[in-house]
């Protein structure tokens, strides 16, 4: 009796929650789905007309497609690389003796917490700037030639300032996992004479792969749809330079008006990060039964 | 010897430390520094260090000219309400899959999981056409209700995996002295739940502060928040890096104070309990 009244209870209070995240999830996608058959322009209202497919035939055949799509793989294999070889030797640094730890730490975890407008912007003119910029001084001092990043090299430069950001993030879950490897193990291998570089391949390294798994799909999830910092900086250029798809469906939308293709767009998008997802929640999934 | 060996360790791996901390720490310094500067020697060539006439002229000009505690206040507004009513709903969905958990939580708890997974772009069109049509477009409480949706599922994900650690056998000697659920609740599982309560809630203010996504969107003018308002200042007029520092400054403080406080339970947070 009192189970069964338990269990109306629990069911009454997940309801909420589950009714709403399930709305939140259909009804726009429903749309979506929906506005990507259509001709449907902002510009032209009243003109709205089923097409099929040829929205999706229009925007996967446009090369501003491949070139966006080009440009978010670089930037995520680009960022994912560079966080997760700089994060493993940072978070072994800071697992070793180390005094003022914890002001080292919050110095190194600092970055992720400054909003997306704002570490692009500083980045953007205070560091880069190609004449009063911090780096062009260094470059000067050193008699070279300052880059003039947003102009040379753009997609570099948006790569550098979302490093910059998600560095901690990787670091921290890194630390976090080695502080949870066995001080036993480790001690036990440097008294067979292991050297250092052996116990960290043979003990660290395989003890990091879940935690480096884990890094790698999330961060793969939220750079996928890095917008802010190229909002700010580039604005998608020079020419499509900067693009990437979140963007590339952005300006179709808010920019060009075009509310069929960047539909059709976004289905591309829910697509591609439904495959990474796929991955992170067996991932995840697994250590829910441990 | 060996203990000499130690010592050395000591030595270099602290230095290697504070040397790459302070790398990586460096832009903010830099940008706090700025923002005390005047224009011109913000923008100057060999930049000063430290030996520059402080000012905090711009932090009253970024009050004067932009009405930066509107836009402060919004943020405060978004971030604090769309946290609350994601805490609202997500205490009694967390507290009945963590209790009385069915054959099909895990399931739930996944397809939640998911929903996350969804990037915000592939429904930036129908819920910028939604907004539009019932003139919820650059409203506070439009971003309140679209940042709580999209944090929910980290909110319940957390306050699930916190709920989960309390002991049960508590729960059950509750019980038997003739606890009601609604006693148990408050007596019992509150108290014990707090730490977790405070620490999803200090990560999820943490995203909705941040967040630059929706708000860059959604918002314009009044209802912008400090995401949109700093991106304001991405149009080139003039010299501005004293003034964006100062405003970058303040922007980021709260954040960066509350983050520092809540590092242990980011990890947890944003691995969705996957590292601990």
């Amino acid at each position: 009796m009192a189970t069964r009244q338990t269990q109306l209870l629990a069911r009454t209070l997940l309801t909420p929650a589950v009714g709403l995240l399930f709305i939140w999830m259909i009804v726009p996608l429903a749309l979506t789905i929906y506005f990507s058959t259509l001709h449907y322009s902002l510009l032209d209202p009243g003109s709205e007309a089923f097409v099929g497919i040829e929205n999706f035939r229009y925007f996967l055949t446009d090369p501003a497609f491949l070139a966006s799509l080009q440009n978010t793989l670089v930037l995520v294999g680009s960022v994912l690389a560079l966080t997760v070889l700089l994060g493993i030797p940072l978070a072994l640094l800071l697992d070793q003796p180390v005094i003022g730890l914890n002001i080292v730490r919050l110095m190194v975890i600092a970055p992720f917490f400054v909003m997306p407008t704002v570490s692009a912007l500083v980045w953007k003119n205070l560091l880069m700037h190609p004449v009063s910029g911090l780096f062009a001084w260094i470059a000067s001092m050193f008699g070279l030639t300052p880059i003039d990043w947003f102009n040379d090299m753009p997609l570099l430069a948006v790569i550098l300032i979302v490093s910059w950001q998600w560095l901690p993030f990787a670091t921290l879950i890194l630390l976090t996992a080695m502080q949870s490897l066995d001080e036993e193990q480790k001690e036990a291998a440097e008294m067979d004479g292991a050297s250092a570089i052996s116990t960290f391949i043979y003990i660290t390294l395989p003890h990091l792969a879940r935690p480096i798994t884990v890094v790698i799909l999330i961060e793969t999830i939220f750079l996928l749809t890095v917008f802010a910092e190229i909002y700010v900086t580039t604005g998608g250029g020079p020419g499509l330079s900067t693009t990437n798809i979140a963007f590339l469906i952005y300006s179709q939308a808010l920019i060009q008006y075009d509310v069929g293709t960047a539909s059709a767009g976004g289905l591309v998008a829910v697509v591609i990060a439904n495959v990474v997802a796929f991955f992170l929640v067996r991932i995840v999934g697994r250590n829910l039964e441990a | 010897m060996a203990r000499m060996a130690t010592r050395r360790r000591v030595v270099v791996s602290t230095i290697g430390a504070w040397l790459f901390g302070f790398l990586i720490f460096f832009p903010i310094l830099w940008m706090v520094l700025a923002s005390f500067k005047t224009e011109l020697e913000a923008f100057a060539i060999p930049p000063s260090f430290l030996f520059f006439h402080w000012t905090t002229e711009n932090y009253a000009t970024v009050q004067e000219r932009s009405d930066y505690f509107l836009h402060a206040m919004n943020s405060v507004i978004i971030a604090g309400g769309s946290t609350l009513i994601a805490l609202l709903i997500a205490i009694p969905a967390a507290w009945s899959m963590a209790f009385s958990p069915t054959k099909r939580t895990k399931d739930i708890l996944l397809w939640m999981l998911s929903t996350k997974m969804m990037p915000p772009v592939g429904v930036l069109v129908p819920i910028y056409l939604i907004y539009k049509s019932f003139g919820l477009l650059d409203s506070r409480i439009g971003l309140v209700f679209i940042l709580c949706l999209g944090n929910l599922p980290i909110v319940i994900w957390m306050l699930f995996t916190y709920f989960k650690e309390i002991p049960r056998d508590i729960l059950e000697a509750a019980r038997m002295d003739g606890a009601t659920i609604g006693r148990e609740l408050v007596y019992v599982l509150t108290p014990m739940a707090i730490p977790g309560l405070a620490s999803t809630m200090l990560l999820n203010l943490i995203l909705a502060w941040n967040e630059a996504f929706w708000t860059l969107n959604l918002s314009t003018s009044n209802a912008a928040p400090l995401t949109t308002f700093i991106a304001s200042y991405s149009s080139p007029e003039g010299l501005f890096w004293a003034k964006l520092s100062a405003a970058s400054t303040l922007a980021i403080a709260p954040i960066l104070v509350l983050g520092w406080f809540s590092q242990k339970q980011l990890v947890r947070g944003l691995t969705f309990g996957a590292v601990k």
